[in-house]
């Protein structure tokens, strides 16, 4: 018990980063779930995390209610940018979000009000894990009910023929509009959390390398279904937690080497395992089903000579 | 007789080339009305147009009196409108029940709340909508393929269940295009049942298709299209007796 | 304001080397290549190593261009080559791309390590001596010999694409691979040959940009990445002479808005510019398709 007790304080904040992560890479998720590739994620993080330190530090306004507007304010935005945005296809909808996000960091580099580059520092510590972790949880029963619904095989149907779904009533653009917004209030939920967990917020902290991330979680993990985002999020958080214990022995410096392991990991998960690590399980026993019945007739045959 | 569908001087045009070429013809209530002509005809540019899925150059479409064309293919749908796709466009990777239920989108009025909720009556909707995209692929001949992908189906079973996710949104009008292209006789057999028996329950349909037994077979009535023009239409007695259309056929096909 | 020219055109010449790798690839391939900037990144370091070596410039340059297009081969049969078939293979594409860079730029950061490398003293000439006044501004001849360059691969590659059965075959492929393999084009060397010209490019645009800025590091190509996105955009994606005008135009802007409202703005207008472009304009300055599958 002593020793679980250690190990949480020692990795306190990894165990945060986890949830924070697996809520920004849900984030890119729910969009990809109907076969939307926007990046538009770091941005709306940025604007959670700057409205609700804003709303705790200059308006004195309750934590939860600060959260609240970090997650409202970036869906606010997600809407009339969505619009004119989801007309987009593809890598162009990929593109077009970059865009905004880094219009959001530069705005607010621009903005003297919050410090230009420097960011906002002393931000009251008041998000504990048992926040970060609710939140997670209770996305995730959000995206668990939806699933297997009327509006989660829209969604699937969206993904998989998007012209095809719509004969079938399906109105798409309102879907993906949805998962934008949605997408939105996650990404500015996480970001409000990280600024009241880490005590400051700066724009670069919500690049493109930002969002980059957040999408090798989300894939890594698996971008068929919804847990994935979250295994990807927590394999890739840790490793370089382990790779810095690993780094001495296979004498390169840890820098290079979490950098290296990232690539190989998304290499390999994007060439064989397109569904992600989550269905690698899956992937092992049918491999091994395979196997035993390719064995299986040759050995029959070889019974009957 | 009352139309359901009504066409007047549609066009639709892909640069230079006129795929429909001022098409005017009328689809009755609870028929089946063939529509046939040579490779390149226009006829899957018509079942575009009328579904929504592209946007005519000049014309108008109606159904049921209310001016379609244009509109967008989700709105033409909820009016009642649904298809099948002569290039098969199941989801792959669903099955062919969940294919189903996508079809159903229109025909589910689940709520949100109970489903959050985890309410018994989220359940039995969802448990009734598996039930209903069973029976439809029952009546496809396909009752124990449910749980398989879609992309894992034979070709004549991937049509069959086209067709009953097209049933699935209970369709006022049903646009068919070429279903039996690449099925076995005992097949095309079970889909000209189907036909007339979706009919006989009351929806309309609007078939295209090349087998010309068939056509004759279970249509009403037959429009047949060439360069995108309406040449003949008729019984289909009139149109295999019809001069244009032999001559359309013997110039082009055989 | 003759000097502002000056400044935005050299500027503006990288810019354009840099985007007509990237959107030549995305023509034929409709894949963003990601990895594109690591390969800027990594060509300049090969020609600082070749200089410190005690190269040429003039020898250096080609080498690492060289260098640049073969990585650029191993790229595409690794990353690119087998999600060919996927149906998702613009999306999968874009992120095996990203796993390169990263792979890349690890690679680069454990051989040179974190901190700002520089060309050698004398690489090239430097001084009052070098220097010469044009159109009412100053000009070295290192901002010289840089838009020489690129001009010159410019032509170059306007041969190579127009004038060369290989050329005709990349754009045969760019134009639409089912119908290119029909005629009897070899598409997977097509693909292949737009890899090695447009990783060249990229490295090309990199060892100028080492020698113009002389800021060399593992994450230098991080600004450029998106840069190039947006001058693709504008110039219309796929479109190699929109890409060329956009590369000068972001360029020169860049320059004027610097000059004009400060540095802290120079970046707004670039992203701002790729935003509007593609919600207003999304077939770019040049481009022919709009809001196409891709
Ligand atoms: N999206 C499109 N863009 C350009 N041309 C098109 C397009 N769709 C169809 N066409 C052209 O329009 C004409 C009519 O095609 P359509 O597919 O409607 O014929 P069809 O009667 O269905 O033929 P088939 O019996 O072969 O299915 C053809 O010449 C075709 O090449
Ligand atoms: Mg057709």
């Amino acid at each position: 018990m002593e020793q679980l007790t250690d190990i949480y304080l020692t990795y306190q904040s990894t165990i945060g980063y986890i949830g924070i992560n697996a809520l920004l890479a849900l984030s890119i998720y729910v969009s990809l779930s109907c076969g939307q590739l926007a990046l538009g994620s770091a941005g709306f993080a940025a604007i959670g995390a700057y409205a609700s330190a804003l709303a705790t530090m200059k308006a004195d306004l309750p934590f939860p209610v600060a959260l609240l507007v970090a997650a409202l304010l970036p869906a606010l935005v997600a809407v009339p940018l969505g619009l004119p945005v989801l007309r987009l296809k593809g890598v162009f909808l990929a593109i077009a979000t970059i865009g905004f996000g880094e219009v959001v960091r530069l705005g607010l580099v621009n903005w003297d009000y919050v410090n230009g580059a420097q960011g906002i520092v002393a931000i009251p510590q008041k998000a504990s894990i048992w926040m970060i972790y609710l939140a997670v949880a209770v996305t995730l029963f959000l995206l668990w009910r939806v699933r297997g619904s009327k509006w989660g095989f829209a969604l699937e149907a969206i993904r998989e023929d998007e012209p095809a779904a719509r004969t079938m009533g399906i109105p798409s653009t309102q879907y993906k509009l949805a998962m934008l917004v949605l997408g939105a209030a996650l990404a500015g939920l996480a970001g409000g959390l990280e600024a009241h967990f880490t005590f400051m917020v700066a724009p670069n902290g919500f690049g493109f390398s930002r969002v980059v991330d957040m999408l090798v979680f989300a894939v890594v993990g698996g971008a068929q279904v919804f847990w994935g985002a979250v295994a990807g999020a927590a394999f890739l958080t840790v490793l370089p937690e382990a790779l810095r214990e690993l780094a001495p022995l296979v004498g390169i410096e840890p820098g290079p080497l979490r950098l290296l392991v990232n690539g190989l990991v998304l290499l390999l998960v994007i060439l064989f395992l397109p569904a992600g690590l989550v269905s690698l399980p899956r992937r092992l026993r049918e491999r091994r089903a395979a196997r035993k019945a390719a064995r299986a007739p040759a050995g029959g045959a070889g019974a009957a000579a | 007789m009352s139309a359901l569908l009504s066409l007047r001087g549609v066009e639709r045009t892909f640069g230079g080339l006129r795929a429909v070429d001022g098409a005017s013809f009328e689809v009755a209530a609870g028929t089946v009305h063939g529509l046939i002509g040579p490779n390149g005809a226009g006829k899957t540019t018509l079942i575009n147009l009328v579904s929504g899925l592209l946007a005519p150059t000049a014309g108008a479409i109606e159904l049921g009196g209310r001016a379609i064309a244009g509109l967008p293919s989700h709105r033409i749908a909820g009016l009642g409108v649904a298809r099948t796709f002569q290039s098969i466009r199941l989801f792959p990777e669903l099955t062919a029940r969940d294919n189903v239920l996508v079809g159903q989108h229109l025909r589910r009025h689940p709520s949100l709340l109970a489903r959050l909720l985890l309410l018994r009556s989220a359940g039995e909707e969802a448990r009734a909508a598996g039930e209903r995209a069973g029976a439809l692929l029952a009546l496809v001949g396909l009752p124990d393929r449910a749980n398989e992908q879609a992309r894992h189906l034979s070709y004549g079973e991937q049509r069959r269940v086209e067709i009953a996710r097209a049933l699935a949104s209970e369709p006022s009008l049903l646009l068919l295009d070429e279903p039996t292209a690449g099925m076995n006789p005992v097949e095309v057999q079970g889909v000209a049942q189907l036909i007339r028996r979706v009919a006989a329950d009351g929806h309309s349909v609007l078939l295209v298709e090349h087998n010309v037994r068939l056509v004759m077979n279970v249509c009403d009535r037959i429009t047949v299209l060439n360069f995108g023009k309406v040449i003949a239409e008729g019984t289909p007695p009139e149109v295999a007796a019809h001069p244009a259309v032999i001559t359309a056929y013997l110039g082009s096909e055989r | 304001m003759g000097q502002q020219v000056i400044n935005g055109l050299f500027l503006g010449s990288i810019y354009a080397l840099f985007a007509l790798g990237y959107t030549l690839v995305f023509g034929v391939l409709d894949i963003l290549n990601l990895a594109h900037a690591a390969v800027f990144m990594v060509a300049t370091f090969v020609a600082v190593a070749l200089v410190g070596h005690g190269l040429d410039i003039l020898l250096a340059l080609p080498l690492a261009v060289l260098f640049a297009g073969l990585l650029g081969l191993v790229l595409e049969r690794v990353a690119f080559r087998p999600l060919r078939a996927r149906t998702d293979s613009n999306i999968a594409g874009l992120i095996s791309s990203l796993a390169a860079a990263t792979i890349i730029e690890a690679v680069a950061l454990e051989i040179w390590g974190p901190n700002i490398t520089r060309f050698p003293f004398g690489t090239m000439p430097e001084g009052p001596a070098s220097q010469f006044q044009l159109l009412g501004g100053t000009v070295s001849r290192l901002q010289l010999t840089i838009i020489a360059v690129a001009v010159l691969l410019f032509l170059v590659l306007t041969w190579l694409v127009k004038g060369t059965r290989l050329g005709r075959e990349v754009r045969a492929v760019a134009e639409s691979p089912r119908s290119a393999r029909v005629l009897g084009v070899n598409v997977d060397r097509a693909i292949a040959a737009a890899f090695f010209i447009s990783s060249a490019l990229g490295g090309a645009a990199g060892v100028l940009y080492g020698l113009a800025f002389n800021s060399i590091s593992p994450d230098m190509g991080h600004g450029v990445e998106l840069k190039g996105l947006a001058v693709i955009v504008l110039g219309g994606m796929g479109s190699m002479p929109g890409a060329v005008l956009a590369g000068f135009a972001l360029g020169l802007t860049e320059v004027f808005v610097v000059a004009n409202l400060g540095g802290s703005w120079r970046d707004v207008i670039s992203f701002a510019g790729l935003f509007l472009f593609l919600v207003l304009r999304p077939r770019g300055l040049m481009g022919a398709a709009a809001t196409r599958e891709a």
